[in-house]
């Protein structure tokens, strides 16, 4: 913000690369799938048109696998297909699967019953009615379904990037972390843009007279696959070890960006959803990963945090962020708030993570246990009608730290709470928190810092390495930019953190993340 | 030669076709008449085996084609449904070529065949790269009758096929047929409910109700010698016409005079129906007329009562009712 503000176009430029990667990874998911569901799906259309009583069930089973929230159909892949580019292409054919069955079956049994007697009585084969009568007659009802699924994959491959299977979601769910609109935008442009081109070009092949549609039948299939290639293209470098970064870790300073200019890391690295990270760094299919050190994962799951020797991950010690008009408006609740000051500190943190990441005990449940074993809970008062807004980030540790501070304040004053938790990342949750729909939530220095007051690198280099400065600056700016307060830490740090399972660290002799780099330069 | 012997199809607890037996000479066309629902379609459907009996035989030319691929057999039987079932993804040339090129003609041959057809059923070539969407009715029945015709198959199976015409479109086409080559020698079964198409059309009708053939014969024994109630009810309606275009002049000849004055010297050929001679009297409003016996060369000129006293003589004399 102090410095040159950024254009669109000029990211764009700068990312050109990454940019036309990721546009190919998308092309190329949104049509291998594609590809896949009419292989399957057209088949499959034709059987349930001629066994009609399957027509229901099928249809059914492919209808209800449509209504799978996406997110959560890419999560049920990753045990079954691990992650990356398979169950990506997997959960984006179920998606496109319904409209090519359901098109291809209506098209087939909407052809005139004449013609096709017609067909049968000139003595035509089964084979000949099927493909000189009825599908040529239901061409432009089975077109209409491609382009429907084609829209809805192109759609849906946004949400790839989630489980490392790349595509314009890196920079969408990357600039959404980061508070970056250029690179969300970089992102959701192409991709909108990818939809209309290809909505377009079908409804072209829709529109051609029936003979036309015979040749261009045939050039559909080639195409189709040519289109699909594009996703093999970008893949080709590699290392020994894999990393598997988060897309707001990729693109910042004290992320991705610090361990290349500072450490000099290179390492083959993918980028994937911090929910799914974890479990693929215990399944080997990652090696090295970006993690939070007070998550619960990392006890679970027996993992290690490489020490950070260069210091290039500044402190993030967590705040309850509110607003000064509710400081004014609720006079009790910023006492009420700092009753939890001082009381959590990394390993309780990393402890009541591990209860609902692993355990998978409600953040309810964890956050009362907690109160209770510190003699702070108390049960709920009568509200008297005036409501606190809490808000939360989509991660197990914001759930935990809303709950107790919904019970806090129940238990302490007279106001209501009103819980919206899983406001995606930090742009989402702050934007709420601009716009007055939330009055507290709890944020972390270093992400105050660097992703919302996007602070120039000369403040950075001299806060990083202390806490208390680092947390002075933000409290100060702050108040001074948006009239929002940060009340006392809570006491835990929970910074960024490069990870390994802790067999493999002990193996190649890593602790710190200059032996990591060591480790990849020997050959 | 087309033989059926003992034909059964039901459908549920529908007796479609039941027990019907009968036989159509090489070169003859029968008509299946009746009402709707009596099984005509059903009948016609099964001997291109689009519907499988459940019992009896049919057998073509003494081959039984329930021993013979169904596809096969197709393609050596011309069939025109109801609703002329074109392909609308395919040209009309497309259309006619559908049966030979499944035969594996070559394209020439094709093109030949297809031009000779369409001068044949006076359709312009200019539509030969139409779509049948855009062509009339009775252009569709025509193209729909070339594509049955095209690979000259010795049989032809025809479902009510100017049902969807109107009146004189129908009057038309049905002139057309009756003097079209290709069909002379053809074994044509066609099924209609229409009693002047099948009079007309036919040599032989075959008058069907609830699934059996109540009475096959010539019009006239349909017509002065019907075998019960049904079939007497089935024509009474147009009976009078019926029975006008179904005694020819030379049926009555004997009863005509033989002393008229000719006044004029245009003819009809005595082979026409009474029918058309009272329409002569009607168009050229004229004292009398001159009928012509091809056989015999001889002309007799009769007035209007002259001829309807003949008709009424020739009547009494038929034995019916
Ligand atoms: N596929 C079928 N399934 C069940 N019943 C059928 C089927 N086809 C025909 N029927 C029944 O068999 C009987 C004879 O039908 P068909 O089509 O042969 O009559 P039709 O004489 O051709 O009548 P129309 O003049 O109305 O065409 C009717 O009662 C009809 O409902
Ligand atoms: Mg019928």
């Amino acid at each position: 913000m102090n410095e040159h503000q950024q254009t669109l176009l000029e990211f764009m430029q700068q990312q050109s690369d990454k940019l036309l990667v990721q546009t190919m990874q998308h092309i190329g998911l949104t049509f291998i799938s594609l590809f896949i569901a009419v292989v399957t799906g057209l088949p499959l259309g034709i059987y349930i048109s001629r066994v009609r009583k399957l027509s229901g069930p099928v249809l059914g089973i492919a209808g209800i696998l449509q209504t799978i929230p996406s997110i959560a159909l890419l999560g049920f892949m990753i045990p079954l297909l691990g992650i990356g580019a398979k169950p990506a292409i997997v959960a984006l054919l179920l998606y496109a699967l319904l409209p090519i069955v359901r098109n291809t079956y209506t098209g087939i049994t909407g052809v005139d019953s004449n013609v096709k007697e017609a067909a049968v009585a000139m003595g035509m084969n089964k084979w000949q009615v099927l493909f000189k009568v009825e599908l040529p007659l239901a061409m432009p009802v089975i077109l209409a379904g491609i382009r429907t699924a084609t829209v809805i994959n192109v759609g849906v491959a946004t949400l790839a990037s989630y489980i490392a299977a790349g595509g314009l979601g890196e920079f969408i769910f990357g600039g959404i972390s980061l508070n970056n609109t250029n690179m969300i935008l970089a992102g959701a442009i192409p991709a909108a843009m990818l939809a209309i081109l290809f909505d377009f070009l079908l409804s072209l092949l829709q529109k051609l007279n029936f003979k036309k549609v015979k040749g261009t039948v045939k050039i559909a299939p080639v195409l189709l696959i040519i289109l699909s290639c594009f996703y093999f293209i970008p893949s080709a470098y590699g290392s020994k070890l894999t990393a598997g970064f988060t897309p707001e870790f990729m693109g910042r300073q004290d992320g991705n960006l610090g361990l290349v200019s500072k450490y000099g890391l290179k390492i083959h690295t993918i980028v994937i959803s911090d929910a799914v990270m974890y479990k693929a760094a215990q399944e080997k299919e990652l090696d090295v990963i970006s993690g939070y050190s007070t998550d619960g994962r990392l006890k679970a799951y027996d993992l290690i945090v490489l020490d950070d020797d260069k210091k290039i991950f500044p402190p993030y010690y967590a705040a309850p962020l509110v607003r000064e008009d509710a400081l004014k408006k609720f006079p009790e609740l910023e006492a009420t708030l700092n009753k939890l000051s001082g009381l959590i500190n990394d390993s309780v943190m990393t402890e009541l993570n591990y209860r609902t990441d692993y355990l998978h005990q409600t953040p309810e449940r964890v956050a009362k246990d907690f109160l209770q074993a510190n003699g702070l809970y108390k049960a709920p008062q009568q509200s008297n009608g005036e409501v606190v807004r809490l808000g939360s980030k989509i991660f197990g540790e914001q759930y935990i730290l809303t709950n107790i501070y919904s019970m806090l304040i129940k238990g302490y004053t007279y106001y209501g709470v009103e819980t919206k938790t899983g406001l995606g990342g930090t742009k989402i949750v702050f934007d709420a928190m601009i716009n007055n729909q939330i009055d507290v939530y709890p944020e972390y220095t270093g992400t105050g810092l660097l992703a919302i007051l996007q602070a120039p690198s000369k403040v950075i280099g001299q806060l990083q390495t202390s806490k208390d400065s680092t947390y002075n600056y933000v409290k100060t700016e702050f108040e001074k930019r948006y009239k929002i307060k940060w009340l006392k830490p809570i006491g835990f740090n929970n910074a960024y953190a490069l990870m390994m399972r802790r067999q493999q660290a002990n193996e190649l002799h890593i602790k710190t993340i200059s032996d990591l780099k060591r480790y990849l330069n020997t050959k | 030669m087309i033989k059926v012997s003992n034909l059964v199809k039901t459908f549920g607890a529908t007796k479609a076709v039941n027990d019907i037996s009968f036989e159509v000479a090489k070169g003859e066309t029968l008509a299946l008449l009746g009402t709707s629902g009596c099984g005509k379609t059903t009948t016609l459907k099964m001997l291109n085996r689009l519907i499988e009996p459940d019992s009896g035989t049919i057998e073509i030319d003494g081959q039984n084609i329930l021993s013979q691929s169904p596809e096969l057999l197709r393609r050596s039987i011309g069939y025109v449904l109801q609703n002329n079932g074109l392909f609308p993804h395919y040209t009309v040339a497309e259309n006619i070529a559908i049966v030979p090129n499944l035969l594996k003609w070559d394209k020439a041959k094709i093109e030949k065949r297809t031009n000779e057809l369409l001068e044949k059923l006076h359709l312009p070539k200019e539509y030969l790269n139409a779509y049948p969407a855009e062509l009339s009715g009775g252009q569709q029945q025509r193209v729909g009758l070339a594509r049955a015709l095209v690979a000259d198959a010795p049989v032809l199976l025809m479902d009510e096929p100017f049902g969807a015409l109107d009146n004189v479109t129908r009057s038309k086409i049905h002139a057309e047929f009756n003097v079209l080559d290709e069909l002379k020698r053809k074994t044509i079964i066609m099924v209609t409910h229409d009693v002047q198409e099948a009079f007309l059309l036919a040599d032989r009708v075959a008058m069907m109700d609830k699934g059996q053939i109540v009475q096959i014969g010539a019009a006239k024994e349909l017509l002065f010698n019907p075998a019960n109630d049904f079939v007497k009810d089935f024509l009474k309606e147009q009976h009078l016409q019926l029975e006008l275009k179904t005694i020819k002049l030379s049926d009555i000849w004997q009863y005509l005079p033989a002393d008229g004055r000719r006044i004029n010297t245009s003819q009809l050929a005595a082979n026409a129906g009474v029918w058309e001679a009272l329409d002569t009297f009607k168009f050229y409003p004229r004292e009398n007329i001159n009928i012509i016996n091809q056989q015999t060369k001889e002309v007799r000129s009769v007035t209007f009562d002259q001829l309807m006293s003949a008709y009424s003589r020739f009547k009494n004399q038929v034995p019916h009712e």
